[in-house]
């Protein structure tokens, strides 16, 4: 075979140690079978491009799941089909590396194909060699994608049927019918001439990657004569009569020539960097601001603040009314303020019914259960949360709702003070109907005093930071903090 | 201001770059979605990689690679997606390569819903893929713990060569809370068993594969044996009010949350209850546990599920306390309400639970 016309590379190991057993010398494939040459070209190619530190391998899971006996370089094994996927892990993170995968047709083409197909359309940088011997090896000569038509296997006793099994599957053929990937190409190894048109192949797959251009997939013809139960030396023939009519050699894409090679990805970011990208703060430890707290801008006329141990929020509307942000707003005002706070969205099966809510729970304790059943502040923005949330509504509570769409008398309840605020038409006004939830904002923190200028100042411009936004939503707080004016009394939450 | 605040989902993305975490490889899922758009935004920006992969298969492997590479990296999902996942973890387990995988679990089995559950306790605490073999779990229940249990995953997981699990909820999940943003760390670089570029490294193998028994049981044994030093090492758990309880209620995650507002009302009430919260669901804090028994009279397990983490604290209790079960399924979570009332009925006080005040309730102000 044609394996005896190759000397051992130099990227092979000298003595097969990891291999168990006496024999340290031999592989353990069968007589015959087409991985052993395909080792030794790739070996080879490695060694002659001086890429053995550089090579990093992917074992498939089939016969050459131990390839990692004989190359002497980098080797991982990986679950069955997935090499193209880990490899894609590897590539990304050493762009140094010279990533190698090396997949039987079950492996790559049956339960691996997802991870194939989108490697190579992703035009991952690495070169894929995969062996085409129409049959399961491994576990028995069982059918592959690759199987052809009235061949028998173990699992196609009568031979693979069109109807029910489906036809070869040509992978240069798919593969090559993508954008991304740079070469494609079908060798065989079944004769001294063939095994040299491989050799010139797989080289071409590996230069792709020391030029870093991209995806490169080498498909090889190999025989298993064990499992076709055809004697080592007809196995050639077997390919020539059987295979080539199907599986037709030749290079299927080759855009070696117009195509870049990949830029070097940029620099990770050092922990003092990501440490400043996500606060805006330059130190990679805590950085300890103080509290600027004093009751200075206090929007209350009261000029104590209010002595407040929690306090349950719920902001409903419709979809769109900005409830959600509203939410966010009175945790940030609250959190700059210094209190616990929790901010759930309405979630699960309670934001069933046709209004979306938020859930703010302000708190000088640590806060245990952030869902909100009692209420003591409801911002309203529509009829249906009024009714759903009334009833839910704390003795001494507070409800605030908009009264540009709320026309219907609320039905007054002790010991809760209820306040209208037209917010979308003073929203408009301030330039924007969809600031009507801020324009509640305005007329909360006026009604209460609960949050400092500074307190809501930061949730404002931590909330809005686009100029235009940010003074549309200003307008609308003021307008809401205008309109209360005089109605304080009374509110303490 | 070094307070943020963010949805817990965000701050896993911020623990994994101040961990130092390189790679994050997902697929989308609610409610773990916005990990990966969050991660898409900022992985980018600190020179890390983001790859929305083809499946939650290939996202493991992808992590499966980039961990044999010698990098820190993780995958985020959620319930259908972590089933997907278990062929990879199985294989990381076996491998011994560190990785991060973090859960927001919805509610299963099947497509189910995207509400909050804790129905992939038995999966992810007992395995769920194939094989001997352990995943540390922990448990987090606030946003700040969203981000410091991710920065001590890949700790963990580097320091035993492990996956570790972030085992989350979606309320915990989508809830806002102010983070107070950790330091950021700079990991050691590739360790020497990884396989990268560079000469050092040349030769080396990663594999799981061993045909032969004798190899094969003496590495399951070696696996083992790491598991014990964890065991011994890594348990976490809080406690609350359990000093003098007479009743100790018993949850993770979101239902922890609930516990201890529970414990509050309770306590307002006369009725000695105390919460204890596993943070690591493996290895569980069962020396810790095991404290309260025989002074503590009776446990109350509350899950959202079909009652996993109850057949544990059962195993471990042996009999010696009785144990009672509180459960929602489906999306629901128990008021504190509804456990206080529990709470009551086990401890035997009939005393009517007194009515909170509601406006509609009330005729005449007091
Ligand atoms: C998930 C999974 N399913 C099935 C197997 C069993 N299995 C091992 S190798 C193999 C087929 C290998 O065939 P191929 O990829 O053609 O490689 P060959 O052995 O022919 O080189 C199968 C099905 C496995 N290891 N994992
Ligand atoms: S079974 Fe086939 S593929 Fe496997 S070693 Fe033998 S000849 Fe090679």
């Amino acid at each position: 075979m044609a394996d005896k016309t190759l000397s051992k590379p130099s990227a092979f190991q000298d003595v097969f140690a990891r291999k168990p057993g006496v024999d340290k010398s031999g592989t353990h494939y069968c007589a015959g079978c087409g991985h052993g040459v395909a080792h030794k070209l790739i070996a080879e190619a490695v060694a002659d491009f001086g890429l053995k530190d550089r090579a990093i391998i992917v074992a498939p899971v089939g016969c050459s799941v131990f390839l990692y006996y004989y190359f002497d370089f980098c080797a991982v094994s990986v679950p069955h089909g997935r090499a193209p996927a880990a490899l894609t892990g590897i590539s990304r993170v050493h762009p140094e590396a010279i990533c190698i995968s090396y997949q039987g047709d079950g492996d790559l083409a049956a339960i691996g194909l997802a991870e194939i197909i989108h490697a190579a359309n992703r035009g991952e940088r690495m070169a894929v060699f995969f062996v085409n011997n129409a049959i399961y090896g491994m576990t028995g000569g069982q059918m592959a994608p690759t199987t052809l038509v009235n061949m028998k296997t173990s699992t196609s006793p009568f031979g693979r049927q069109v109807e029910g099994e489906g036809h070869p599957m040509r992978m240069c053929e798919m593969i090559a019918g993508l954008e991304s990937p740079v070469y494609v190409e079908r060798v065989a190894v079944d004769s001294p001439q063939a095994t040299m048109k491989a050799r010139a192949a797989i080289r071409k797959a590996l230069k792709i990657q020391m030029e870093r251009k991209g995806f490169a997939f080498v498909e090889i013809l190999s025989p298993c004569p064990t499992q076709w139960r055809v004697a080592p030396d007809q196995a050639g023939e077997w390919i020539r009569e059987n295979m080539y009519p199907v599986f037709k050699l030749g290079v299927y894409r080759d855009k070696v020539q117009e195509t870049d090679p990949r830029p070097a990805p940029p620099e990770s970011l050092s922990a003092r960097e990501v440490y400043a990208l996500l606060t805006g703060e330059k130190d990679s430890g805590k950085a300890e601001t103080a509290q600027t707290d004093s009751n200075n801008g206090r929007h209350s006329k009261s000029p104590e603040a209010p002595a407040i141990d929690s306090i349950c929020c719920k902001l409903a509307g419709f979809g769109g009314q900005g409830v959600l942000t509203l939410g966010v707003l009175v945790a940030q005002a609250g959190m700059n303020a210094d209190y616990h706070v929790t901010w759930l969205p309405s979630y699960g099966p309670e934001s069933r019914g046709g209004t979306a809510n938020s859930s703010v729970i302000l708190s000088r304790e640590e806060i245990g259960s952030p869902v909100v059943n009692d209420i003591d502040v409801l911002l309203a923005m529509n009829v249906p949360s009024l009714e759903r949330f009334l009833p839910q509504m704390n003795r001494g509570g507070l409800v605030i709702y908009n009264s540009s769409i709320v026309q219907e008398e609320i039905e007054k309840r002790d010991g809760v003070k209820i306040v209208g605020v037209p917010a979308m038409d003073l929203a408009q006004t301030a330039g924007d109907v969809r600031a009507a939830n801020v324009v509640l904002l305005g007329a909360y923190s006026a009604l209460t005093g609960l949050f400092t200028n500074a307190d809501l100042d930061y949730a404002l411009s931590t909330s809005f930071p686009k100029p235009k936004a940010a003074e549309i939503n200003r307008k609308a707080f003021a307008a809401g903090v205008e309109h209360v004016k005089g109605k304080e009394e009374g509110a303490r939450i | 201001m070094s307070k943020q605040l963010m949805k817990g989902n965000d701050a896993v993305v911020c623990g994994a770059l101040l961990a130092g975490c390189r790679g994050f490889f997902g697929y989308p899922i609610t409610p773990a979605s916005e990990i990966a758009h969050t991660a898409a935004l900022l992985f980018p920006q600190a020179g890390r990689i983001f790859i929305q992969a083809e499946s939650e298969v290939a996202a493991i492997n992808m992590v499966y690679g980039a961990s044999s590479a010698g990098v820190r990296s993780m995958t985020a999902s959620s319930g259908p997606g972590i089933s997907l996942k278990m062929e990879g973890i199985s294989y990381l387990a076996a491998s011994e390569l560190p990785s991060v995988i973090v859960d927001i679990s919805r509610v299963g089995p099947g497509l189910g819903n995207i509400y909050p559950s804790q129905g992939d306790y038995n999966q992810v605490v007992k395995g769920g893929g194939h094989g001997s073999y352990r995943c540390i779990v922990l448990s987090p229940n606030s946003v700040q713990e969203m981000c410091d249990f991710t920065m001590l995953a890949f700790e963990l997981a580097d320091r035993y060569r492990i996956p570790v699990f972030v085992l989350s909820d979606a309320y915990v999940g989508q809830m806002m809370e102010p983070l107070d943003m950790p330091a950021a760390i700079d990991p050691p670089g590739p360790p020497d068993w990884a396989l990268t570029p560079e000469a050092a490294t040349n030769g080396n193998v990663i594999t799981s594969i061993f045909l032969n028994p004798e190899e094969m049981e003496a590495h399951v044994l070696h696996l083992q044996e790491n598991y014990a030093g964890i065991q011994r090492q890594e348990t976490r758990c809080e406690t609350y009010r359990c000093e003098d309880a007479d009743l100790i209620l018993v949850g993770f995650g979101i239902v922890s949350r609930i516990l201890r507002s529970a414990v509050d009302q309770a306590r307002e009430q006369g009725l000695k209850v105390g919460l204890f919260r596993p943070q690591t669901l493996w290895p569980f804090p069962e020396t810790q546990l095991l404290e309260h028994v025989g002074r503590v009279h009776d446990f109350l397990v509350v899950e959202l599920n079909n009652g996993q983490l109850v057949q544990d604290i059962k195993l471990f209790v042996a009999g010696r306390s009785p144990i009672h079960f509180m459960n929602r399924v489906g999306g629901f979570v128990p008021s504190p309400e509804e456990v206080v009332e529990k709470a009551r009925q086990i401890l035997g006080k009939d005393a009517a639970a007194p009515v909170r005040e509601k406006s509609s309730e009330v005729s005449v102000p007091k």
